[in-house]
């Protein structure tokens, strides 16, 4: 029978892309899966990973350890390293197939090339870089009561063009994080999101679920004549990068180090130090060249949310904003005292960063020491 | 062999952004610009029209103001413009948008040994969707991405970048590839293309003109055609401001150091 996206009483679960490179799953993976297993919980449905690769059966249990209830597997040396044709055949073929109701990739540069074109071809809607999903309806109101400036309680949820209650309701940024928009794919199936690496949260591990989770090998067609792109080799960065999704600590700096970048920087990576925590940067001191781009923190760079996020020199433009606010502890040391970023700051100084850091580092010590 | 190029005028996010009292965005109080990734593409085609001599062509979607736009570009050295155009097209989504956009490609017309360059991404959306979805809907291969390009005929050899490093793929023409700002500088209008870009053409297409292309058609252009829809769109909160510490360097960094381990966070 012809696949139709438009009939959508026929696609059942929720899907989540599983995403390994050279063997290893991807850590965003796992976020999703535990996000994927909230929203087949409110639907009342099974979670499935589908995970593509050559010969990689050993890494699909630990997808159950995070909640998925079974794994199609689709294994061929075609497959091993990605291709935007191999991977979208595949994963197309099985969506045609099996039908899943919602289908969620990371937001990865290998999410957001193959989630789009998938879209296109099974003809269904795609919302990009997602930082928050619902079905559930009190529970996408409650989301809005903290997350927005909406006065829920006088709010009309209803829509006389579909359901609220059983659609997926994608949120994400839009404008560079100035406005925040929640998308719906009412009409067609499956309902598709990219979700960005970092945001959703990782469910405890379950030893016994990851025992239990169901492996499936569906027949699939994959040829070489497929393949219009040939990979003729993958190379990892040289240079070890920065992990900022995981630390819980991060000392930021912007602007402000223009005066003495290496010397900023070396404070920074010493502060850092002092308090177990990474390095991350505003765009601009990216754009200007003083740091890599692996250390970035904002709506183009990464989101992130540490226990203590320090911002060094960063004014806390919103593109900025859009990638820590969420942080536990936001500390601001800036020059300007009017700088937006002292808006959301739990903590502020006004003062010259290359004389207040050097001061904080023996002030830490001093503590840790017992003065 | 011709080039084409996939450009947004876009609002500048980067600046101030003004939000009206209802949560919309106040694009009267912004400048409309070139979507930059987009300025990156224009390079990538306008470096290897200067190596081969091939043509260049930008083409457009949106009202008719983007025409300044495609004139900026003219000026920078592509040799003609297309805006696609149409009360019939507004409200689109990505999916509707790269429906509209590869009808227009393909009405124009795509030879063996041609390339289509995108940007990664456009700063309104950030959604980096249209530009595999046209390669998806005119059947042609893509590689995202772009951090380096080398052309050997009719094979690309791009240097695909990922988080984590990169891989090299190799590709045949006709093809479609999104560019990332560490591809190139992007070069300025010059003088003599300022005043020649009038005499350049900038060809519109309108609903007439691609209303018969089989990807045309009411169920799958414009806000009716777009598989999603805006549900809610809402400004963040604003997060309640926090303690300023006053004092000399020495006298703030104790005080600050004090409050966060009386909170046991170092």
């Amino acid at each position: 029978m012809e696949f139709n996206s438009a009939d959508i009483s026929a696609f059942k679960n929720v899907w989540v892309f599983c995403e390994q490179r050279q063997g290893a799953m991807m850590p965003t993976t796992f976020e999703l899966v535990s996000e994927g297993r909230k929203l087949a919980d409110e639907l009342g449905v099974e979670l499935c990973g589908v995970l593509l690769g050559d010969d990689v059966d050993g890494i699909a249990k630990e997808l159950g350890g995070y909640g998925a209830d079974k794994v199609y597997v689709y294994n061929s040396p075609l497959l091993k390293n990605y291709t935007t044709d191999a991977y979208t055949k595949v994963i197309c073929d099985a969506v045609k197939e099996f039908k899943p109701e919602i289908l969620l990739f990371g937001a990865s540069n290998i999410g957001r090339d193959l989630a789009p074109r998938c879209a296109a071809r099974l003809h269904t809607g795609l919302c990009a870089d997602c930082t928050h999903l619902d079905v559930d309806l009190n529970g996408y109101v409650n989301f809005l009561r903290t997350g927005s400036n909406l006065d829920v309680d006088n709010m009309n949820f209803d829509s006389k063009l579909f359901d609220v209650k059983t659609n997926l309701k994608m949120t994400r940024p839009a404008f560079g994080g100035h406005l925040m928009a929640t998308i719906v794919c009412p009409r067609f199936r499956p309902a598709m999101a990219t979700v960005r690496p970092g945001v959703m949260k990782k469910r405890p591990y379950d030893e016994a679920k990851a025992e239990g989770v169901e492996l499936l090998h569906p027949a699939f067609e994959l040829s070489e004549a497929d393949c219009k792109t040939q990979v003729l080799e993958v190379v990892k960065a040289a240079k070890k990068l920065v992990d900022l999704i995981g630390a819980d600590v991060i000392v930021s700096v912007g602007r402000g180090i223009a005066k003495d970048v290496e010397g900023g920087i070396a404070l920074a990576e010493e502060l850092a130090g002092e308090l177990h925590g990474v390095v991350g940067a505003s765009r601009a001191a990216v754009d200007s060249g003083w740091i890599s781009a692996d250390h970035q923190v904002g709506q183009t760079g990464k989101t992130v949310h540490p226990k203590i996020y320090i911002a060094l020199g960063i004014s806390g433009a919103i593109q900025h904003k859009a990638g820590m606010q969420d942080s536990e502890c936001i500390i601001a040391v800036n020059k300007n005292d009017a700088a937006p970023i002292f808006e959301i700051a739990d903590y502020g100084i006004v003062g010259d960063l290359f004389q207040v850091v050097p001061e904080l580092i023996a002030a830490i010590r001093a503590e840790k020491t017992g003065k | 062999m011709k080039i084409f190029v996939t450009v947004k005028q876009v609002p500048d996010t980067t600046g101030k952004v003004a939000v009206n009292p209802d949560g919309t965005l106040n694009r009267a109080s912004m400048q409309a610009i070139t979507n930059p990734d987009d300025l990156n593409a224009v390079e990538a085609a306008l470096a290897l029209k200067e190596e081969l001599g091939c043509k260049v062509v930008a083409l457009t979607m949106g009202p008719g103001p983007a025409e300044a736009m495609l004139r900026e570009l003219l000026a920078m050295g592509v040799d003609e413009g297309v805006l696609i155009s149409a009360r019939e097209f507004g409200g689109s989504d990505t999916f509707a948008t790269s429906q509209i956009i590869a009808a227009a490609i393909d009405t124009y017309g795509v030879d063996e040994d041609d390339i289509i360059f995108s940007g990664r991404q456009a700063i309104d959306g950030d959604t980096a969707q249209v530009g595999p979805q046209i390669a998806e809907k005119l059947h042609l291969p893509q590689v995202t991405y772009a951090g380096e390009i080398k052309k050997e005929c009719n094979t690309l050899l791009i240097r695909r970048m990922l988080e984590d490093g990169y891989m090299t793929v190799k590709v045949q023409t006709p093809c479609l590839i999104t560019c990332i700002k560490e591809l190139n500088t992007p070069r300025y209008m010059s003088v003599l293309g300022i005043e020649e870009c009038f005499d350049k053409p900038i060809r519109v297409m309108d609903y007439a003109a691609l209303k018969d292309h089989p990807l045309i058609d009411a169920t799958t252009i414009g806000l009716k055609g777009s598989p999603t829809n805006i549900y809610k769109s809402f400004t963040p909160p604003v997060k309640g401001a926090g303690t300023m510490i006053e004092g000399s360097a020495k006298e703030s960094a104790g005080k600050l150091v004090s409050l966060l381990a009386a909170k046991h966070m170092i």
